[in-house]
């Protein structure tokens, strides 16, 4: 034969498994949250999520390009969903000069300062997020009233759950419009039922497994409840935790972050019960409301040093030798 | 309910395009390049010289030391030549020419189709003879079959385990023998059952057989202390250890033999070849292979003498086509690429799996992503992202306390990774590396 052959290690073929189809699946998941968002705060929701998308891809395009000075891979898909992520976690209402702020930090400082997707010890998103709460609190937290409570573009800020849960717990909405989502609160972690919706796509795709989001709001129903049964005050009760604030959010779509999380099954339970339960320890005793962000930022934090302790259950090493 | 093994797997596209194809036997060639190392051990001797006649089933190739395997002329005719030819790995190999005239056999050689079932051997016998059939485990890996079949003192084999599993996706050359030597297939079993002193055998089936899973249930039922399990369709299910895991619940310990699970595991085509040898007089000098691929015209699967160039069984099946680009001798999954198709047909050639260069080709690499997939697939428990960063800085100590020696090679790792990275490359490299510092420290 005249054509020389190609010869390379085995396997041979590959299960066309890539990195943009786990990030776009991630996308997908993400939209019934969008829609709820879309209804609730309107042409707000949509204009502060393209506009932070917007604003990842081109910083990383630009930064990758000019500064790096390598091919960019925008299209792989992960700044796209920081950029989605990022809008979720800000009011509706937030000037767009202050969103743009975090989308640098989040993808020059957070991502590509420290090589780019798959190299940074923290979820981009997340850092973002906090690195705005942080610079500018005021505006990071007047949420406008939403078009069940009045108008949707109304500037009337108005308090969330847990706001409500840690000043005034007798001014609590009805936990039914909490887990639909109708409450106040950042633009698309209102609504618990389209968080869970794309959860249950993940698994079904198996783009993450169970472990994490499961084990983070095991902890937080636990820890919770254990404090309810001892002292039955609402800012103890486990159904207001799981569905307010960040936590369904967080618990499926930002501590999931594969970069950022563990790789053994082991590791995602110590990471996903350690946020669960910074997140409670913050939510009651810390200075802010919502505590689920900080919780990621510090277990991210924790994820080199539980993979290196974590190893993954050997063949052999289980039960029955002969 | 299927079994299966408890740690990992994948399900790669199965890609059975030569299953149901009756086993053809291919015309004998004008020569044959008989390589007289053709197992896993010591290489043979050579037996015969230039010019010397031998017929079918004349030893060609002696063994020396125990772990090795005979060789057998696989035509009659003359010796051209003893010279070096390149084999499946690339290398050149001593390997013995022959002329092809005529297609004489040594006359202790019974070839009729008659099953004969009664076997009045010693186990010593069974073992001796077995030995010199020179039998190699027919799966492709081609240990020598009778040091398998001898436990190190001390150990007894309380199980045969039979492996009808054929998980590489494309290879039917197992299923096919399996549906066309049913009895053959049984009566090798209960040789070796007696050969090893064990009361118990299993045949453990891939379930995308059915009709091999039936055919041997019924049949089995002649044959007391033979059972068949059907098990899940899953990639590696036919790995020793997993295989045995998935069959008896028992796990190999690291770095043990199956012996110390009292498992001994023989492949369906090694038991045809056992059967042969001791009921026939037949040394090992033809196997089945698969031909298959995408574009292949015909992918079937065929009945070939040792030494036959791949290019004749090849052709058989419609030639090489226009968009070739690999060539594989066995599986997909851990099947050996080939520099070239001028190379005979050996003992452990299970199949030739011929890829479109598009398909060929692998996609660049990007970071990871540390999805953590590959720990997921990994049917032995290791972590693989960690073992290739290991090798990458030579972090040697780490990779071996992170077991890299466990690695059974069978690249669920490689196939998994969306960031296509070429993990079992480096853990292979790891691994040598490993296993030569471990002996290094042994000396």
């Amino acid at each position: 034969m005249e054509q020389k052959l190609i010869v390379s290690p085995s396997p041979h073929v590959h299960s066309g498994d890539t990195i943009p189809r786990n990030m776009y699946a991630v996308l997908i998941a993400l939209i019934p949250a969008f829609l709820v968002a879309l209804y609730t705060f309107r042409l707000d929701a949509l204009l502060i999520t393209a506009l932070s998308v917007l604003f990842c891809v081109g910083f990383e395009y630009l930064i990758v390009r000019f500064v790096m000075k390598k091919e960019p891979a925008i299209l792989d898909g992960s700044a796209i969903i920081t950029g989605v992520l990022l809008a979720f976690n800000v009011p509706s209402n937030l000037p767009v000069w202050i969103l743009a702020l975090g989308a640098l930090f989040a993808i020059g400082v957070v991502k590509l300062s420290f090589g780019g997707l798959g190299n940074n010890i923290f979820n981009p998103a997340i850092a973002g997020r906090i690195f705005l709460l942080i610079s500018f609190p005021a505006q990071m937290t007047s949420w406008p009233a939403t078009a069940i409570a009045g108008e949707a573009t109304d500037a009337v800020s108005s308090a969330t759950v847990l706001g409500l849960l840690k000043h005034s717990p007798e001014a609590l909405p009805a936990l039914q419009q909490m887990f639909l989502g109708f409450e106040s609160g950042s633009l698309g972690e209102m609504s618990a039922a389209a968080l869970l919706l794309g959860l249950v796509y993940l698994l079904w795709r198996r783009v993450i497994t169970w472990h994490i989001p499961f084990t983070i709001l095991a902890t937080v129903a636990l820890f919770t409840g254990i404090l309810f049964l001892i002292d039955p005050l609402p800012q103890y009760n486990p159904l207001i935790h799981l569905f307010s604030g960040g936590l369904m959010l967080g618990a499926v779509f930002m501590a999931t972050d594969y970069v950022t999380s563990p790789l053994t099954k082991k590791g995602m339970i110590i990471y996903g019960a350690g946020i669960g339960f910074i997140t409670v320890a913050i939510r009651l005793w810390g200075a802010y409301p919502e505590g689920i962000s900080f919780a990621i930022l510090l277990m991210n934090a924790f994820t080199p040093l539980i993979n290196t302790y974590t190893t993954p259950k050997r063949f052999g090493e289980a039960v029955k030798h002969g | 309910m299927l079994k299966s093994f408890h740690i990992g797997g994948i399900h790669p596209k199965e890609n059975k395009l030569s299953a149901g194809m009756a086993i053809q036997p291919i015309a004998v060639p004008a020569q044959v390049i008989i390589p007289l190392s053709q197992h896993i051990g010591a290489p043979c001797q050579p037996v015969v010289k230039k010019g010397d006649k031998v017929k079918v089933g004349t030893l060609i190739g002696k063994s020396v030391g125990f772990v090795s395997a005979q060789i057998y002329s696989s035509v009659s005719g003359t010796v051209l030549k003893i010279d070096k030819a390149m084999d499946a790995s690339g290398y050149k190999r001593d390997a013995v020419f022959i002329k092809v005239e005529e297609d004489e056999w040594e006359e202790h050689i019974d070839r009729s189709e008659a099953l004969v079932t009664e076997c009045n051997l010693t186990a010593k016998e069974i073992l001796d003879k077995i030995a010199a059939a020179g039998i190699v485990g027919m799966g492709g890996a081609t240990f020598p079959t009778h040091v398998k079949l001898t436990p190190p003192p001390g150990m007894k084999a309380e199980v045969l385990i039979i492996n009808g599993v054929e998980c590489e996706p494309y290879l039917t050359s197992d299923h096919q023998l399996m549906m066309e030597k049913s009895d053959e297939i049984l009566v090798g079993i209960t040789i070796v059952m007696k050969a090893l002193n064990v009361q118990k055998a299993i045949i453990g089936i891939e379930n995308n057989k059915k009709d091999a899973v039936a055919l041997f249930t019924q049949k089995a039922k002649a044959y007391p202390g033979i059972g068949v399990q059907p098990l899940k369709v899953q990639y590696p299910q036919g790995g020793e250890k997993q295989l045995i895991d998935a069959l008896t619940g028992r796990q190999v310990p690291s770095g043990a033999l199956p012996i110390s699970v009292g498992a001994v595991v023989q492949n369906v085509g090694t038991l045809f070849a056992v059967y042969e040898a001791v009921q026939k007089n037949k040394p090992l000098v033809e196997r089945v292979v698969t031909v298959t691929g995408k574009e292949v015209q015909r992918p079937c699967n065929l009945r070939a003498r040792i030494g036959t160039p791949l290019t004749t069984l090849i052709d058989a099946a419609g030639g090489v086509p226009e968009s070739t680009g690999k060539v594989i001798s066995g599986g997909p999954m851990m099947g050996k690429a080939l520099a070239s198709i001028d190379i005979p047909v050996t003992k452990g050639t299970s199949g030739i799996l011929i890829v479109p260069t598009l398909e060929a080709k692998r996609k660049a690499m990007k970071d990871c992503i540390r999805c953590g997939k590959c720990v997921q697939v990994c049917p032995m428990g290791l972590n693989p992202t960690l073992l290739m960063t290991l090798t990458e800085y030579e972090v040697w100590d780490r990779a071996e306390k992170n077991a890299i020696t466990d690695c059974i090679e069978c690249g669920s790792c490689s196939y998994t990774c969306p960031a296509d990275r070429p993990l079992l490359d480096y853990i292979r490299l790891g691994k040598g590396k490993v296993n030569g510092i471990i002996r290094a420290r042994k000396n």
